[in-house]
C-alpha cells in the first residue's frame, strides 16, 4: 500500500505523482522505443494501427468520455482528416502543414457539427452525428472530381524537409511521437480551467451554467478538439493505408471509433489506448476463433456480431470499461485483504433538480 | 442606489401562475430570507434570478445593471452564485474539482496556453488552489478532499454544494434551504457558516429557507410568499407574527 505525503499544492498537478509513475511510464517508454528491434513486420504494423487509434481515442475521450456528448461520427472526421492529408500531399504541400491543416479542417468540421448539437441530448445527440457521418460518406463518394469517389486516392510515405519516412520503423516513430504529443495535451487540457468545464458540462449542464461556464461555447470547442485530434488521426491512417476510399469512413468506422472509449474506459484518458489496443488485436483473435469453429458456423459477419455484443456488455457490467477494471484490481491489491465489496458502486443519486431538466 | 433589486417578477407554468408580481430590494451585506409553505414559488424565484427560465414579466437589477436578457453564465460571471434545494454537484469529480469549477470565472489562460500548460497555466492554477484550499478551510473539508462527490454523505454534500458557491467568490450568494436533510448538528454548522459568510467574507446572502430557528438567526428581513405572491415582509419576528402568514402556514382559524 503507497501513502502519498502531500506537502505542496504543485503536487497534484504535476504529471508524475510519484516514483512508481516514472518508473512505469518510463519502462513502458522504453519498451517501445525498442519496439522496432523486439517486434515482428506484423506486430510493427499493428502498433501503427494502435497509436492512430489511441489519438481518435483521445479526440473521442475528450468529447464523450469528459464532456459527456455523444457522437456516431467521428468517421467524418477522420475522413476530413484523411483526405485533407491525400489531397495536400498529392499538391506538394509539406508534411507539418497538411497534418496542421488536416487538423485544422477537421476541427472546422467539429464546430459545424457542433452547433446544432448545442440543442440536443442523448439519443437525439447521436442520431444527429450519425446523420452527420452518412452525409459527409456521401460527398465523399459523389465528389469525385476532389475525392476521386470510389476509386479512392493514393498517398506516398510522409516525407518531411526530404526525410523520406517509408521504412515501418520511421513511420512508427512518427506515430508514437504524435501520440505521444497529443496525449499530453490532453493531459495538460484536463488539468486546466476548460478541462474542468468540460467535465462540469457532462456532469450538470445547470450547475456548470450556474457557475459562469458558457455551454455554448465550451461544447463547440469539445467538438473542435476532438474533431482536430481525429483529424490528425486521420491524416496519419490515410498514410498507413496508403489507399483512402469512401468504405472506410462508413457508419461501421464511427461505432468502432465508439467502441474505444467505451471498452477502454469513459473518462479515462489511459481508457482510450487501451481500447485502442483492444480494437486492434480482437479481430485478430476473432480469426483465430474462426479456425475452430466448425464449417459454417463462422459467418463473415462475426466481427460486427462480436464487436457489438462486447459494447452491450461492457456497458452493461463494466460501465467504466478496461481502465476501470483495471483500476478495480489494483485498489483489491493495495489494500489486501481490507477490500470491501461496494467500493466502486457509486451511490445512485434521485435527488437531482428534475423539472430543470 | 440599490444592490439588488425584482420588480414585479412572474412567470405562470401553462395554468400555473408559479410566482405572481413579486418585488423586493436585497441590501448589500444583509441576509435576506424568502419563507413559505411548499409549492409557494421561493425557488422558481430563484430559477428566474439566475435566469434558467425566461420570467414572464418583470425587471431584475443587479448593481445598476438591468440583467433579464442575460445567459445563466453571464449572471454567474457578474458574481452572483446559488447552491440547489436538490444538490446539483459533478457527480463523477472529486470535492477539490468540484470547488475548483467554481473557478471557472476567473479564470485567466487561454487554450493554446492551456494545451501546453505553459508556467502562466501552472501559476495560475496553483493561484486558483490556494483561493479553493481557504473555502476548504473554512468549511473544514480538508479530510473529504480527494473523495469521489458520489460517495459523501447526504450533509457533506450540501457542505461541498456551499463551497463550491463560496469558491467563486460571490457578491450575492442564493442559498435554496441550507438545511434542508440535515441533523441538528449539521444545521447548527450551517447556521454558524451563513452568519460567518455575511459577517466576514462580506457577502450578501439571499436565502430560501423552512426551519425558523435558523431563519431568526441569520437573516435581517423575511419575505413571506404564498402561492406566487408576497404577503408580508418584515423583521423575522414580524414576519412570524403577521396573521397572514399565520394564515398560510396554519390556515384560517375556524
Ligand atoms: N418547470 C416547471 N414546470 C411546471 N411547473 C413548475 C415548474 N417549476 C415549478 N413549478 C410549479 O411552480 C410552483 C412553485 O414551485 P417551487 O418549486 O418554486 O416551490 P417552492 O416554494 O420552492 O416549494 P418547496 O418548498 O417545496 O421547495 C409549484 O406549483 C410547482 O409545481
Ligand atoms: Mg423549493
Amino acid at each position: 500500500m503507497r501513502f502519498i505525503f502531500k506537502t505542496d499544492y504543485a503536487q497534484d498537478i504535476r504529471l508524475a505523482k510519484h516514483g512508481g509513475h516514472l518508473f512505469w511510464y518510463g519502462l513502458l517508454g522504453a519498451i517501445l522505443l525498442a519496439a522496432p528491434w523486439w517486434a515482428s513486420e506484423y506486430v510493427m504494423s499493428q502498433l501503427h494501427f494502435i497509436c492512430i487509434y489511441s489519438i481518435v481515442g483521445f479526440g473521442l475521450m475528450i468529447l464523450t468520455g469528459f464532456t459527456g456528448q455523444v457522437s456516431l461520427g467521428h468517421a467524418a472526421f477522420l475522413a476530413v482528416g484523411a483526405y485533407t492529408e491525400a489531397l495536400m500531399q498529392a499538391a506538394g504541400v509539406p508534411f507539418a502543414v497538411s497534418i496542421s491543416c488536416a487538423a485544422i479542417f477537421s476541427a472546422a468540421a467539429g464546430i459545424i457539427i457542433g452547433l446544432p448539437a448545442l440543442r440536443l441530448k442523448g439519443i437525439y445527440l447521436a442520431i444527429a452525428t450519425l446523420a452527420f457521418g452518412v452525409v459527409v460518406e456521401e460527398i465523399i463518394t459523389r465528389w469525385t472530381k476532389l475525392t476521386g469517389g470510389n476509386e479512392g486516392k493514393h498517398l506516398k510515405p510522409v516525407e518531411i524537409l526530404g526525410w523520406k519516412l517509408d521504412s515501418d520503423a520511421e513511420f512508427y516513430y512518427l506515430c508514437l511521437a504524435l501520440t505521444v504529443l497529443c496525449c499530453l495535451a490532453c493531459v495538460n487540457l484536463l488539468r486546466s480551467p476548460t478541462g474542468r468545464a468540460f467535465v462540469a458540462i457532462r456532469d450538470s449542464e445547470i450547475s456548470a451554467s450556474c457557475l459562469g461556464v458558457n455551454l455554448a461555447k465550451y461544447k463547440t470547442m469539445a467538438f473542435a478538439i476532438s474533431a482536430a485530434l481525429t483529424g490528425v488521426g486521420g491524416a496519419l491512417y490515410a498514410h498507413k493505408l496508403a489507399f483512402i476510399s469512401p468504405e472506410q469512413f462508413t457508419l461501421f468506422q464511427s461505432i468502432e471509433l465508439l467502441t474505444i472509449v467505451i471498452l477502454g474506459g469513459i473518462g479515462f484518458l489511459h481508457g482510450a489506448v487501451l481500447g485502442a489496443a483492444f480494437i486492434i488485436v480482437l479481430p485478430q483473435l476473432i480469426s483465430i476463433a474462426k479456425g475452430w469453429l466448425p464449417e459454417g458456423m463462422a459467418p463473415s459477419g462475426l466481427q460486427a456480431v462480436v464487436f457489438g455484443l462486447i459494447l452491450i456488455l461492457f456497458i452493461i457490467f463494466e460501465p467504466l470499461g478496461l481502465y476501470g477494471r483495471w483500476l478495480k484490481v489494483r485498489t483489491y491489491f493495495e489494500l489486501f485483504p481490507f477490500y470491501r465489496k461496494g467500493m466502486f458502486r457509486r451511490q445512485k443519486s434521485y435527488m437531482k433538480s428534475e423539472r430543470l431538466r | 442606489m440599490s444592490f439588488f433589486k425584482v420588480e414585479n417578477l412572474g412567470i405562470r407554468f401553462g395554468g400555473v401562475v408559479a410566482v405572481d408580481k413579486v418585488g423586493f430590494e436585497v441590501r448589500r451585506g444583509e441576509c435576506y430570507t424568502i419563507i413559505g409553505p411548499n409549492g409557494a414559488g421561493k425557488t422558481t424565484i430563484f430559477n428566474l434570478i439566475g435566469l434558467l427560465y425566461p420570467a414572464t414579466s418583470g425587471k431584475i437589477t443587479f448593481e445598476q445593471k438591468e440583467i433579464n436578457s442575460f445567459s445563466p453564465h453571464q449572471v454567474a460571471d457578474l458574481g452572483i452564485a446559488r447552491t440547489f434545494q436538490n444538490i446539483e454537484l459533478f457527480e463523477h469529480a472529486t470535492v477539490l474539482q468540484n470547488l475548483l469549477i467554481g473557478r471557472h470565472r476567473h479564470r485567466k489562460t487561454a487554450l493554446w496556453q492551456e494545451l501546453l500548460f505553459t508556467p502562466s497555466v501552472r501559476a495560475a492554477e496553483l493561484a486558483q488552489r490556494e483561493a479553493v484550499e481557504k473555502v476548504i478551510d473554512f468549511l473544514e473539508l480538508a479530510k473529504v478532499r480527494d473523495n469521489l462527490v458520489a460517495g459523501l454523505p447526504y450533509g457533506l454534500r450540501k457542505v461541498v454544494e456551499l463551497g463550491r458557491a463560496l469558491a467563486t467568490e460571490p457578491k450575492l450568494l442564493l442559498l435554496d434551504e441550507p438545511s434542508s436533510g440535515l441533523n441538528p448538528e449539521e444545521t447548527d454548522d450551517m447556521a454558524f457558516w451563513i452568519e460567518d459568510i455575511k459577517r466576514h467574507l462580506g457577502v450578501t446572502v439571499l436565502m430560501v429557507e423552512h426551519d425558523m430557528n435558523l431563519v431568526s438567526r441569520v437573516s435581517d428581513r423575511v419575505l413571506a410568499l404564498n402561492l406566487g405572491s408576497v404577503i408580508a415582509e418584515g423583521t423575522p419576528a414580524e414576519v412570524q407574527a403577521h396573521p397572514a402568514v399565520i394564515e398560510a402556514y396554519l390556515g384560517k382559524a375556524a
